[in-house]
């Protein structure tokens, strides 16, 4: 066990952990953060997905130690502005079902929204991003507007 | 003394009662509570809403939400009859109890079973707060009306507000036969009402099952035998003990359990156990042995299942067709793995179970464990996507177990491998057809045997016949009008543990059934559109919804080459459904561009949702045709993540285009309707694009 100090949506913790312990685990078991959910595990699905000094990161495959001094944010940081032309559209087009890939989804989004990502770019992201409630269809009008109103 | 609340805080005690973790969806309601008092009266008509005497309408969910809607749509249902406003309204999530009657969140049941029961929740409570509100103004009933939480005196245009009435109309009797509204004045029902779960979902505020922490609880980890039937010879712990984190190891009836500070020192402590395992007697079963058993019986008549005409009668100038379709095992495979949280102490066991089957998690836990039923007690938590998986209670059994054995409060999560290797199987099947039509192109004859094993065989009754059996579903009682008809099947065993995959033996049988029909279309010479069209009888739904697809998707209207469209139909669960797909396949590689999905489910609770299930259904079910399968080797599932068992991706989805009938007609289910006519009006599709006929699933073009 070694201590690790991490930057988390603005606010500075201290923990403890194995230093290879992925930051999916220290996020959800260490500090309550369940917003980023486990899928596969494995870096396949984006149900756990980041944001690491402002890159879509799958925290499932990064280990804690790595991402010391590195500005982290999760699914609850964005969340801290609920009127984020994200989540607007979303609840608006009612995307959600299941809602478990939903942070995923979100988080990845955001990050390229973020940085201008060009529309091919999006389309490449988002297609590695699982849904198992088909809810694809209104992920895509969902992106195809936000795209159209920055 | 009571602790005087905040209004805030009130709603929060409120809401987190119904189970401590499981936080309702609440939406804070402006001035209503004004006068909020200490302890507020409780009017409880039925146990599916309470009013207390603040005016806050509690409305209890009794099945389970797992992305499907329930937790919307069953209180829109109350809240229209109790005539209360939809944004004052708390939602609570029910307990396993069987105060509810069935909680049983499968086949597509949860609105259409609980239409009038919820309805009669809502008229009745209504009806009461009306009578006490007369017999307090001292005038007749019928003077009086509910409108937005207030029952109003017509003469004086007074008011009193829900909770003024609590405590009069807890003394009354509870009527019986209260009048239902007429659907042309309600307000809730049949309008495009939000989600009330969607927020904190979103905002990474909801808490799934593997969300739940409670106190003093810790993580495990479970190994099981990798070949289904086997089970523990021995086992060594030290390696396992030795690494950080790890706490104790305990055995239970499906393996060794490792249980430690987290999530991921108990996947690595699971990792580093050294089990030796007795296989059991599968130990060398594949997928080709399970084949074998199904081919074995292509040739045989099979058990009747329905009967007319003579498909043995010599008819002049009939033209023959034959084909064997086949489908493979399937995996639910949802987002969030299984998982429980299990505390038991004294005698006792609490859960937190991602569960659609409350009741049964609570008997076979109790069963297990060999404690009653009323030391069991079971909060269901939100669910990452179900598809069937969670009808089965194993993960809440194995939770149980590890916390008694341990004698810790647990979390037990399952890594997405175990998830893939030790699920509850959509069975595989392979159908025989025949047919003929005439050398007008008419159907004269349809033959449909089908072979796969069944789930209620396998699970509950040994004897079980194939005449007795589910598998007929989707094969029997078929509205085409074809003079001789002959459907039949036969049961085979398997050790892979299987179970109720989205829409059942209709994700599979419809399969072979709606291709073959086209199959019989194509030797027929005709449109396969007009050819199903003119075998429905007139004031069929069915033929509606057909009529509707095709004038909707430009049926018959020239696609480019490389393209086409296919066409399918599908009933069950009292509801209707048409779908066209458009495909193109350019170089070997199929795209899905469109479909075109017609559902007539009868009265319309909430389009939004009836919409999202069509969407998903058809997400999941091309997932099904076109990607991952599951096969069998040295007697264990082969696939182990989304790399080896794929599904549809966003830049596969096509996009879907989904028409709702309008109608008075019963409510119906819209769950599972959407899966069955999907890989048939893809395959038809497929067909149409290259003349190629696609008769095993998945779809593999090269
Ligand atoms: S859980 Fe991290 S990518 Fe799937
Ligand atoms: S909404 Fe359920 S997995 Fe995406």
């Amino acid at each position: 066990m070694a201590k690790f100090n991490l930057n988390i949506n603005n606010r500075n913790y201290s923990v403890e952990a194995e230093p290879n312990m992925p930051l999916l685990w220290v996020l959800r078991d260490k500090l309550g953060l369940t917003g980023t959910k486990y899928a596969c595990g494995e870096g396949i699905c984006g149900s756990c997905t980041v944001h690491i000094d402002g890159n879509a990161e799958r925290s499932c495959v990064l280990s804690v130690k790595d991402v010391e001094g590195s500005s982290i944010t999760t699914i609850e940081g964005l969340a801290e502005n609920p009127d984020h032309p994200i989540f607007k559209t979303w609840i608006d087009l009612e995307v959600s079902q299941c809602g478990y890939c939903q942070p995923g989804q979100i988080m990845t989004l955001a990050a390229m929204l973020n940085k201008s990502s060009s529309k091919e770019e999006i389309e490449r992201e988002m297609s590695t991003v699982l849904c198992r409630c088909g809810t694809y269809h209104r992920i895509r009008k969902a992106v195809d507007k936000l795209v159209e109103e920055k | 003394m009571k602790k005087k609340h905040t209004r805030r805080e009130f709603i929060k005690v409120v809401s987190v009662s119904g189970g401590g973790f499981i936080l309702a969806t609440y939406i804070p309601f402006n001035n209503l509570l004004a006068k909020a008092g200490d302890d507020p009266k409780i009017f409880s008509p039925s146990v599916y809403l309470k009013i207390d005497s603040n005016g806050l309408v509690t409305v209890i969910v009794h099945r389970s939400e797992m992305g499907q809607g329930v937790k919307t749509a069953l209180p829109m249902l109350i809240a229209e009859e109790l005539e209360v406003e939809w944004e004052k309204i708390v939602i609570e999530q029910a307990d396993a109890d069987s105060k509810y009657g069935s909680q049983s969140t499968g086949g597509s049941t949860s609105v259409r079973r609980n239409w009038e029961p919820l309805r009669v929740a809502g008229a009745t409570a209504r009806e009461m707060l009306l009578i006490a509100a007369a017999n307090k103004w001292k005038v007749d009933k019928s003077d009086c009306f509910a409108e937005n939480g207030f029952i109003v005196n017509k003469k004086t245009n007074q008011k009193f507000s829900y909770g003024e009435l609590v405590e009069d109309a807890s003394k009354l009797p509870v009527p019986q036969n209260v009048k239902l509204k007429d659907p042309k004045d309600f307000k809730i029902i049949g309008k495009r009402i939000h989600r009330v779960d969607t927020p904190e979902k979103i905002y990474g505020k909801a808490k799934f099952g593997i969300d739940v922490v409670i106190p003093g609880m810790f993580y495990a980890a479970l190994s099981r035998c990798p070949s289904f039937g086997g089970k523990v010879k021995s086992f060594k712990a030290d390696k396992a003990k030795s690494l950080p984190g790890v706490i104790d190891v305990v055995q239970i009836s499906n393996g060794v359990a490792v249980i430690a500070d987290s999530t991921w020192n108990a996947f690595n402590g699971r990792d580093a156990l050294e089990i030796d395992w007795d296989f059991g007697p599968n130990a060398s079963v594949s997928t080709e042995d399970i084949r074998n058993e199904m081919i074995k019986h292509l040739d045989e008549e099979g058990s009747l299942f329905e009967n007319r005409g003579n498909i043995n009668s010599k008819i002049e100038g009939e033209k023959f067709v034959e084909a064997v379709y086949e489908v493979p095992f399937m995996a639910h495979a949802p987002m969030e793995p299984m998982n429980c949280v299990a505390k038991y102490e004294n005698g006792k066991i609490e859960l937190w179970a991602p569960t659609q089957n409350p009741q049964n998690a609570k008997s076979e836990v109790a069963k297990a464990l060999g404690i009653s039923e009323d030391n069991v007690t079971v909060h269901v938590t939100l669910m990452g996507g179900g598809f069937g998986r969670r009808l089965v209670s194993d993960f809440a059994i194995e939770a149980a177990e590890i916390s008694k054995a341990s004698g810790k409060a647990v979390k037990l999560t399952w890594t997405r491998k175990e998830d893939m290797k030790f699920g509850f199987y959509r069975p595989p099947s392979m159908h025989v057809l025949k047919g003929s039509v005439s050398s007008e192109g008419r159907p004269i004859k349809f033959y449909h045997h089908v072979i796969a094993p069944s789930i209620r065989q396998m699970r509950f009754d040994k004897n079980l016949t194939a005449e007795k059996s589910e598998i007929k579903e989707g094969t029997v009682d078929l509205e085409y009008q074809i003079p001789n008809l002959k459907i039949t099947g036969t049961l085979i065993p398997t050790h892979v543990p299987i179970s109720w995959w989205r829409a059942v033996y209709n994700s599979q049988n419809p399969f072979a059934v709606e291709s073959f029909i086209d199959e019989l279309a194509f030797a027929a010479g005709k449109d396969p559109y007009q050819f199903r069209k003119e075998m429905l009888p007139d004031d069929s739904r069915l033929k509606n919804v057909l009529n509707i697809a095709a004038a909707k998707s430009g049926w018959g209207t020239r696609l480019a080459k490389g393209k086409g469209r296919g066409i399918a139909i599908s009933a069950g669960y009292e509801s209707y459904c048409a779908q066209v797909a458009e495909v193109s396949v350019v170089d070997n590689k199929l795209k899905v561009e469109k479909f075109t999905a017609v559902i007539d489910c009868g009265v319309v609770v909430n389009p939004d949702i009836v919409e999202q299930q069509l969407e998903g259904a058809i997400a999941f079910a091309l997932s099904a045709a076109m990607k991952g399968e599951i096969t069998i080797k040295n007697g264990g599932v082969v696939q182990s993540n989304f790399d080896d068992f794929e599904i549809l991706t966003y830049d596969e989805m096509p996009v879907v285009e989904v028409h709702i009938v309008q109608n008075n007609f019963k409510v119906g289910g819209v769950g599972e309707v959407g899966i069955a006519a999907c890989a048939p009006a893809l395959c038809n599709a497929i067909f149409a694009a290259t003349g190629k006929r696609i008769r095993r699933l998945p779809v593999r073009l090269s």
